[in-house]
């Protein structure tokens, strides 16, 4: 099998650097902070251009794809300009407050939509969702296998194999194209957009779709079709302050000793 | 009173821990039923193990056929087993295999799924999930409103209970489709064991980072004093000092345990999203202005060369 098409996953979250919250509704408060496109998925990205850049005698077209707000743009904008050669974004006012699983069927019909490719990449997890459930999701819904969690990818003609910290060891798993695969930020360091790579993604296609585009029903999706429900958010309590002691000729041990037995931990 | 399907968690039928605290919150539930898929020979044990802990059944799938496939075919098997047994709640270690086997289950039976929940309690008719976000600087509630609930648990979320169920052993023959048998493990290489407890499970973790400059002889001797798990921050990994597994953070493991000694870590959002939630929280670091001071329950500013083998000492003398 060749290999001709990669779809990268891409979310636009909130700066993990800045002051996250929830909204009324008990969903992430996706507007009024800043976003950019997940660390995380920035190295599915670098694979992907990898894969595509070891694999230069074939024709590979690498789709980064995203589902989001207006702003969620800036993710698909940034993977365009990483060397993705088109982007496609799924923007519906219908889908805001899906849950994972709604979120996996709209990213399986756009996907369906576009055409599906030898080879889907995600990053580890989102940096706020966090749920690291979304290519399983996905790979169900479209009936492919996963490899997931790669810290080291190779293909070979429909071969992939990749090596991961397992739960318990260090796998090496094979699986055949078409799969979906995610990749941790153990897999490589992820590039900076040169000033010609900014340049040329303004000119590559980037195409929006609506639920109706993509054959889903705004019934199946957003905050009433959600399949689990939050019935309530809490900021952590603060730490209440906890003793700090300055160390003198051994006496941050003593106290530290002291602190331990008290607490029965010795 | 309802079934709550349990999958069991283990090492070539070694249940491993997290297995009897789903099975502890499972009796919250109603009934707690374990599910093995392993190797024939291990499902006696298996099966003796889980019911010293409470399980009440025990479904045995062998997985000869099924060997080295990685998630779908277990997801499978829990489809088949829920159709059979309309359970009140399925229960997965949130591992990472759990949790993908937990997101395919969730598509297959049109069901909610909520993934690392630290605390599960039962409200009226309704289960509901205490989960940590946004780096632990949130908890959340929620609770599945459609199908069955599919749970998966994060370490240490119950103390397991012990106290026989009665433990009847089924057989399950489940239907595995060929498309379920592709992505495989071809080659595992079992993580070197250093004697000490798996990090995610540790009830104590001693971690290093930058602080250390490399050097994590006073940490581990500290770590073996107190039993505990040896951790690293992303930095420590980054220079090479400990490999990824060690990692304790958002791209690492993320750890709950009873007690967390930081040593020389400053306390990066990176690494706060993989231990702030731990109990108790002791730290100790150079530099008196480090953000992990903010977290902790106890703070010695001093060089944790010097003062690490001093409590370590002091904790050998005691122990006698």
């Amino acid at each position: 099998m060749t290999l001709s098409n990669i779809v990268v996953l891409v979310k636009y979250v909130p700066d993990a650097t800045g002051d996250r919250k929830f909204e009324a509704d008990n969903t992430v408060d996706r507007v009024g902070v800043d976003g950019l496109l997940s660390e995380l998925d920035e190295y599915a990205v670098e694979q992907a251009l990898q894969i595509k850049e070891k694999r230069a005698d074939e024709e590979i077209t690498v789709t980064a794809l995203t589902v989001g707000p207006a702003e969620a743009e800036a993710a698909v904008r940034k993977a365009l300009q990483m060397g993705a050669d088109k982007a496609v974004h799924v923007q519906d006012d219908a889908i805001a407050g899906s849950d994972a699983a709604a979120t996996s069927l709209v990213l399986a019909k756009a996907i369906e939509k576009i055409g599906v490719p030898e080879l889907v990449v995600g990053g580890l997890a989102s940096t706020d969702g966090g749920m690291s459930v979304v290519p399983a999701m996905l790979a169900e819904r479209l009936n492919l296998p996963q490899v997931t969690l790669a810290a080291v990818v190779e293909t070979q003609g429909d071969q992939v194999r990749i090596k991961r910290d397992g739960d318990t060891a260090t796998e090496v798993i094979g699986g055949t194209l078409p799969l979906v695969l995610s990749v941790t930020d153990q897999s490589g360091e992820a590039r900076y957009p040169s000033f010609k790579g900014i340049m040329a993604a303004k000119k590559k296609p980037l195409e929006t779709l609506s639920l109706a585009d993509i054959g889903v029903d705004a019934s199946e999706v957003g905050l009433d079709a959600a399949w689990t429900k939050v019935e309530a958010t809490a900021a952590r309590p603060p730490r209440t302050a906890g003793e700090i002691v300055k160390d003198e000729d051994g006496s941050g041990a003593t106290a530290l000793v002291e602190f331990l037995a008290s607490k029965k931990f010795i | 009173m309802s079934e709550v399907l349990v999958l069991v968690d283990h090492v070539d039928g070694a249940v491993r821990k997290p297995t009897y605290e789903l099975l502890a919150i499972a009796k919250r539930i109603g009934s707690p039923s374990a599910v093995f898929i392993g190797g024939a020979d291990k499902s006696a044990a298996v099966a003796d193990a889980v019911k010293a802990y409470g399980a009440d059944k025990v479904y045995v799938v062998d997985d000869t056929e099924i060997k080295g496939y990685l998630v779908a075919p277990k997801a499978e098997v829990l489809q088949q087993l829920a159709e059979k047994t309309s359970p009140a709640a399925i229960l997965i270690p949130a591992s990472a295999e759990g949790k993908e086997i937990a997101g395919r289950l969730s598509i297959k039976l049109s069901s909610g799924l909520i993934t690392d929940a630290v605390d599960v309690k039962v409200e009226g008719e309704d289960i509901v999930t205490t989960q940590s976000v946004f780096a632990g600087n949130f908890t959340v509630d929620a609770k599945v409103v459609k199908g069955t609930p599919i749970i998966a648990v994060k370490p240490n979320a119950a103390a397991p209970e012990e106290g026989a169920g009665a433990g009847a052993v089924e057989e399950f023959a489940a239907r595995i489709s060929d498309a379920a048998k592709t992505a495989q493990i071809v080659a595992a290489q079992p993580r070197q064991s250093t004697g000490r407890p798996e990090l995610t499970e540790a009830a104590i973790v001693v971690s290093g980072g930058r602080g250390t400059g490399g050097d994590f002889t006073a940490v581990e001797a500290l770590a073996d004093a107190l039993g505990a798990a040896v951790g690293a921050s992303r930095a420590a990994v980054d220079s090479g000092w400990k490999p990824h597994t060690f990692q304790v953070g958002q791209t690492g493991k993320v750890v709950s345990p009873q007690l967390y000694v930081a040593n020389g870590i400053s306390g990066a959002i990176q690494h706060r999203a993989g231990m702030q939630t731990s109990k108790t929280i002791v730290a100790v670091n150079k530099d008196e202005e480090a953000p992990i001071f903010e977290l902790v329950d106890f703070g010695v500013v001093g060089d944790l060369h010097t003062v690490l083998p001093a409590v370590t000492a002091e904790i050998e003398k005691r122990k006698g």
